[in-house]
């Protein structure tokens, strides 16, 4: 049970959602966008974080969220609100397909959308590897109308957005849907669970992509690893090695796993996936 | 500020004073009487809570009530004599019975959606739930029964 009060929107459309974000903001009231609101409630359940919010207005009905089709400029269309689960299943863009299929759990997954996994302030934000790694587009309202930016030009650690805006869309290009990918989640013990390690991997035509969650404190996409790990010139293990130098922030130290046993997980997973993927492989995900 | 809500539950149309933070299941099980779906670690992961939403398994501890207006909403009271129901009974898939309910939610939306469920999507969805008792293995053999006759109904 949720001990607090808050006030209850829901948008119909972009400019109701921008508005009611305004007119609430300046009547003194703290509002937050809502999609699928799974961790807004189990952290205002214990009294955590989202104790300043005191009205949500649920995007969820706003027609333009719950898009997932391909557009007339060749771009994979998904909605914000688009539940994982549905992703999951629709299989337009395997790499996310995959991606998604081990967050959480599949009723959990019916309930997490794209831009709530994105946006939450869950460390994992899992769903995010495979937009960094096609530096997607993300369509975003504010109160000047629509946008249009690349994830990396928002992205620093989480996604950046101005207070009363919100991600209505992510737009992938076609070329990178249908390229060879591993998608590889390492847990503590089950299935289940949050990752010791997550690696996402596309291969692209001269290069393979890597952008990693569970490893630090936050998900991460770094051209310098991936210049290093697609260094041809050194051994695969030199390569794992130098790349393993280069990340940016302090190996997670936690109870999902030691610092030392992350960095030992993390090495054979890169080695899997480049010979799989310098093999030829591709296009499954390892469990 | 409490707040009417008009819900459709199990084929019929339900108004309800609610607090836009309560959570289905509270509603479900404090407002309307409707304690088949159990209040088990009320933080997303046990399942035992688990209704339809339009279909879906939904775990109703992460559904605000608020937000559950204008969707079809089936509870394990409205399931009636189900084959799943049945398959749980003759392979004596359930042991103290508290999350029962929410397996039986999730097994019906399963078959609902994929009459002929494979292997990796049985274990797929079936690993929402948590059975304390540890009888996955009765749990299994119930809905292979019914995925492998093609009879849910």
């Amino acid at each position: 049970m949720i001990t607090t009060d808050f006030e209850y929107y829901c948008a119909q459309s972009i400019t109701e959602a921008v508005d009611l974000f305004k007119q609430l903001s300046d009547s003194g009231i703290r509002p937050l966008f809502y999609n699928g609101g799974t961790e807004i409630i189990t952290l205002m359940r214990i009294n955590s974080f989202y104790t300043h919010v005191n009205a949500v207005i649920d995007i969820k009905r706003i027609p333009e969220c719950s898009v997932l089709e391909m557009d007339e400029h060749d771009y994979l269309v998904i909605g914000a609100s688009v539940p994982l689960a549905e992703i999951e299943e629709n299989m337009a863009f395997p790499l996310l397909s995959k991606n998604c299929s081990r967050i959480a759990d599949h009723t959990s997954r019916e309930k997490i959308t794209l831009g709530g996994n994105v946006c939450g302030h869950i460390k994992y934000k899992e769903a995010i590897l495979p937009l960094l790694l096609t530096n997607s587009t993300l369509v975003i309202a504010d109160e000047k109308g629509l946008h249009e930016v690349f994830i990396q030009d928002i992205f620093d650690k989480e996604i950046i957005l101005e207070p009363g805006s919100f991600i209505v869309q992510f737009k992938i290009e076609k070329e990178f849907l249908s390229m060879p990918y591993i998608n590889k989640k390492m847990t503590k013990i089950d299935r289940i669970g949050y990752p010791l390690i997550t690696v996402s991997a596309i291969q692209m035509k001269k290069e393979i992509r890597f952008a990693f969650s569970g490893l630090c404190e936050t998900p991460f996409y770094s051209y310098e690893i991936d210049d290093i790990l697609n260094n041809e010139e050194n051994s695969i293990r030199k390569r794992i090695n130098a790349a393993i130098k280069q990340i940016p922030e302090p190996i997670l130290d936690d109870i999902e796993g030691s610092a030392s046993y992350r960095k030992f997980v993390l090495s054979n997973t890169l080695e899997e996936i480049m010979m799989k993927l310098n093999g030829g492989g591709g296009n499954e995900a390892i469990s | 500020m409490k707040q009417l809500v008009e819900l459709f539950i199990n084929e019929e149309k339900k108004q309800v004073h609610v607090r836009p933070t309560d959570t289905l299941l509270h509603t479900l099980r404090n407002n309307l009487g409707l304690t088949g779906s159990k209040p088990g670690c009320e933080n997303g992961d046990c399942g035992a809570c688990t209704a339809l939403v339009d279909g879906r398994p939904m775990k109703t501890c992460l559904v605000l009530t608020v937000e559950a207006a204008h969707y079809k909403i089936t509870t394990i009271e409205g399931l009636k004599d189900s084959s799943i129901q049945q398959a749980f009974e003759k392979k004596f898939a359930f042991q103290c019975g508290y999350c029962t309910s929410g397996f039986i939610m999730n097994c019906y939306a399963l078959t609902m959606q994929y009459p002929n469920a494979d292997k990796y999507q049985i274990k797929n969805w079936l690993q929402s739930n948590i059975c304390r008792c540890t009888g996955y293995e009765e749990i299994e053999q119930a809905i292979q029964s019914i995925v492998i006759s093609d009879k849910a109904k």
